[in-house]
């Protein structure tokens, strides 16, 4: 019996950088299932969460605990950025890389990478230097990436704020396959448009806290707090 | 990159080479070495004993401070007071005497301090000195060097308080100091043999020789065992038999740059 | 100007008659400096690399030291391996002195802060760019170094290249360690000196137009080795 990594359990953290509080202080639990959005107005620190959630901020104060010891989590989680991080060679040595880091072997982690390769719909450019892929091939590459390790969670930050709009769909379909075959998304995004597709709860950050939180369903038609309904409305929110 | 790797190991192969020839270390000063006697002896030395002697060749300060720290075998210089010094102090086994030659007093062919006209080597520096014309010295305590500084005291004069305007002491060897002197115009003291070989001689000749205080011993000197256990007494014995050979003497005295004899050879057979 | 073309003239003859000296100091050049080079770079490339990734205390120190150290002085190196290596020093008895292994020795001395100094420079920008990915990833230290080291490696070539000049023209620890013997431990620069003292400039020159020439075409086959300046972006 594999013990879940979930839940993750986030008490009174805060991320503070050269005596500036950036969030905090954040209180969550993250339970195996559905899809988390994250959404709010510029700056109220959705990336921040995200990076806290996953490790890559230290916390100031609180803990971020799974459930699971420390290296276990960090092996169980994939990222993708908002700006794709794209290693100087070919698309198919890309995808791979996480698997080899692993141990396995070339010619098997090759092979794995060539069927995501297939199912992301890079397959005219697997030889190619990845460097020279356009910026929604690129987004693709990375969550082929990210999911090639069959990770329980998936964070991925605001994955198709510079991406046309055929990007656009097909990560959101990558999303979507994932979250039914059982891997939990966070997400974050400006677009509540997509918050909407995609999401089965919500959290609205608001000045680095996480100011509300309810499920998509209840959220979009009745917003509880003053800001996210300003902020669906579509108005600047400070 | 597969092909830089060969290159690269091909040259690692190359360090792998080595003679069988039996080998030794023998520091010899620049003014022994620059005269070209040891581009004639070497070969056949190798040919008559098969030894390779391995030439260092330093200023006599390095050569003796090689000879101390037992980094060498046997050492090949021209200063009898340091030389007797090294002796005594127990790192030199004995010194034998090989070849002399003299030194001469290079300068300008106008010869603006009229140096040429006087008796003696020590008039001539002081002439130098009081025209105050250029003279550049070696500067580097090599045997050389204190020849030279010796004449300056005989002329009654003392070398650390002259002014840098006229003398330039150039801390080199004698081949370095030499192209000093050529490209300053200057006067420069330095072994017959050295002038001889030297390919840049610019507008300078000899100005003045003949000075019997000119006089310039070279003795060879095998470092002493028992400071140094490590060093091969044996072969440095070998190479100054060699050396005072009736063969070795007879090339020593054949040897000749454009006509003119450079070393007489004086080793006295024991 | 004369000295000029007549050392054109002296390196050209060299080359033509296949001047069995010229081609053993030559080789004996080339065979030191690539081993001294390749042995700083199986410290230095490393090192650089692991400079990059990680942080600790005196990070900035250690990195400023490093770069001071790109220019030591040679002769003062070959005077400090001089003294290690003499029969009165510590290493004595392993009998190094006078040999192209003390030349060797000496130069990866001052090869390896270049290799070193210059690969970190060139790899930092690198892990900045990596950062991210490879922390989320997961990746141990080594992972990263070379990750850094296999992807970053155009850049390493200027260090390997650098740290070839460096050595190849370096005359003053190796006359002191070496001794310049012939047919033992003469090399180019070595060569030139001694003719530069016997006062025959034209040699001198013309062996240090082969030099040159020798530099170029090390230069020239590693580019077209490693395919640089060809490929599209980077």
């Amino acid at each position: 019996m594999v013990t879940s990594i979930f839940p993750l359990q986030v008490r009174n953290a805060c991320i503070k950088k050269s005596g500036t509080q950036i969030i905090g202080p954040i209180d969550l639990e993250l339970l195996g299932e559905g899809c988390t959005v994250v959404i709010g107005p510029n700056g109220s620190g959705k990336t921040s969460l995200l990076r806290l959630m996953h490790g890559l901020e230290k916390t100031s104060q609180g803990i971020v605990k799974w459930n699971v010891p420390q290296a276990q989590a960090y092996a169980s989680q994939c990222f993708v950025f908002q700006t794709p991080v794209i290693m100087r060679r070919s698309v198919r040595e890309n995808i791979a890389y996480p698997l080899i880091i692993r141990g396995e072997r070339k010619k098997i982690a090759m092979k794995e990478a060539d069927k995501w390769i297939e199912n992301v719909g890079l397959e005219s450019s697997a030889e190619n230097n990845a460097p020279v892929l356009s910026g929604g091939e690129r987004q693709k590459l990375a969550v082929a990436r990210a999911l090639i390790t069959n990770p329980k969670i998936l964070f991925l930050d605001e994955p198709t704020t510079n991406l046309d709009g055929a990007s656009t769909k097909e990560i959101e379909r990558l999303v979507s396959q994932a979250q039914a075959a059982g891997t939990r998304i966070v997400m974050a995004t400006h677009d509540f448009g997509q918050a909407r597709r995609l999401g089965t709860d919500i959290l609205f950050m608001y000045h680095g806290r996480i100011h509300e939180t309810s499920k998509a369903g209840d959220f979009f038609p009745t917003p509880k707090t003053a800001e996210a309904k300003a902020f669906l409305a579509g108005e600047i929110v400070l | 990159m597969t092909q830089l790797y060969s290159l690269v190991s091909l040259f690692f192969l190359l360090n792998l080479t080595s003679s069988f020839a039996a080998d030794m270390r023998l520091a010899v000063t620049t003014s022994f070495h620059n005269s070209g006697l040891s581009d004639v002896l070497l070969p056949e030395l190798k040919k008559d004993l098969d030894l390779d002697v391995h030439l260092l060749v330093v200023g006599t300060g390095q050569a003796m401070k090689l000879g101390r720290a037992g980094d060498v075998d046997a050492i090949l210089v021209h200063s009898k007071k340091a030389e007797e010094e090294f002796v005594q102090q127990g790192y030199g086994a004995y010194r034998r005497e090989i070849m002399f030659n003299d030194f001469v007093l290079i300068g300008p062919v106008a010869d603006p301090a009229q140096a040429a006209t006087q008796k003696h080597a020590a008039s001539a520096f002081s002439a130098i000195e009081k025209a105050r014309k250029l003279f550049v010295s070696r500067g580097d305590d090599s045997g050389t060097s204190r020849k030279e500084i010796t004449l300056w005291k005989k002329a009654g004069l003392e070398p650390a308080e002259f002014s840098a305007s006229w003398y330039r002491a150039a801390g080199a060897g004698m081949g370095a100091t030499l192209n000093t002197a050529s490209a300053m115009d200057a006067y420069v003291f330095a072994d017959r043999a050295s002038w001889l070989n030297f390919k840049n001689k610019g507008n300078l000749k000899i100005i003045f020789e003949g000075d019997p205080i000119l006089f310039n011993q070279y003795s060879f000197i095998p470092i002493n065992t028992a400071r140094h256990p490590h060093t091969k007494h044996d072969l440095a014995v070998k190479l100054e038999n060699w050396l005072v050979s009736e063969k070795a003497q007879t090339m020593i005295a054949n040897y000749k740059i454009a006509g003119e004899q450079l070393f007489t050879p004086n080793a006295k057979t024991h | 100007m004369n000295d000029l073309t007549e050392g054109l003239v002296a390196a050209f003859k060299l080359v033509i008659t296949m001047d069995s000296d010229l081609i053993e100091i030559s080789l004996r050049s080339l065979q030191v400096t690539m081993s001294a080079v390749v042995i700083a770079a199986i410290v230095g490339l490393p090192f650089g690399a692991w400079l990059s990734v990680t942080r600790f205390r005196f990070r900035r120190i250690a990195i400023a030291i490093l770069n001071a150290m790109m220019g030591l002085p040679p002769v003062v190196v070959g005077l400090i391996v001089y003294i290690l290596l003499s029969r009165s020093g510590p290493f004595g008895v392993f009998n190094l002195l006078f040999t192209p292994t003390a030349m060797i020795i000496a130069q990866v001395i001052i090869v390896t802060p270049i290799i070193a100094s210059l690969s970190h420079q060139g790899l930092r920008d690198l892990w900045f760019n990596y950062h991210d990915l490879l922390i989320s990833l997961n990746t141990t230290k080594w992972q990263r170094m070379k990750a850094l080291l296999w992807d970053g490696r155009r850049s390493l070539i200027t260090a390997l290249l650098t740290g070839f000049g460096r050595a190849i023209g370096e005359i003053g620890a190796i006359m002191i360690v070496g001794g310049n013997i012939d047919h033992l431990t003469r090399v180019l620069t070595t060569a030139i000196a001694l003719e530069v003292g016997r006062g025959d400039f034209p040699l001198a020159l013309g062996l240090g137009f082969i030099l040159i020439t020798l530099a170029i075409i090390i230069n020239l086959a590693i580019h077209i080795l490693s395919r640089t300046e060809r490929e599209g972006r980077w």
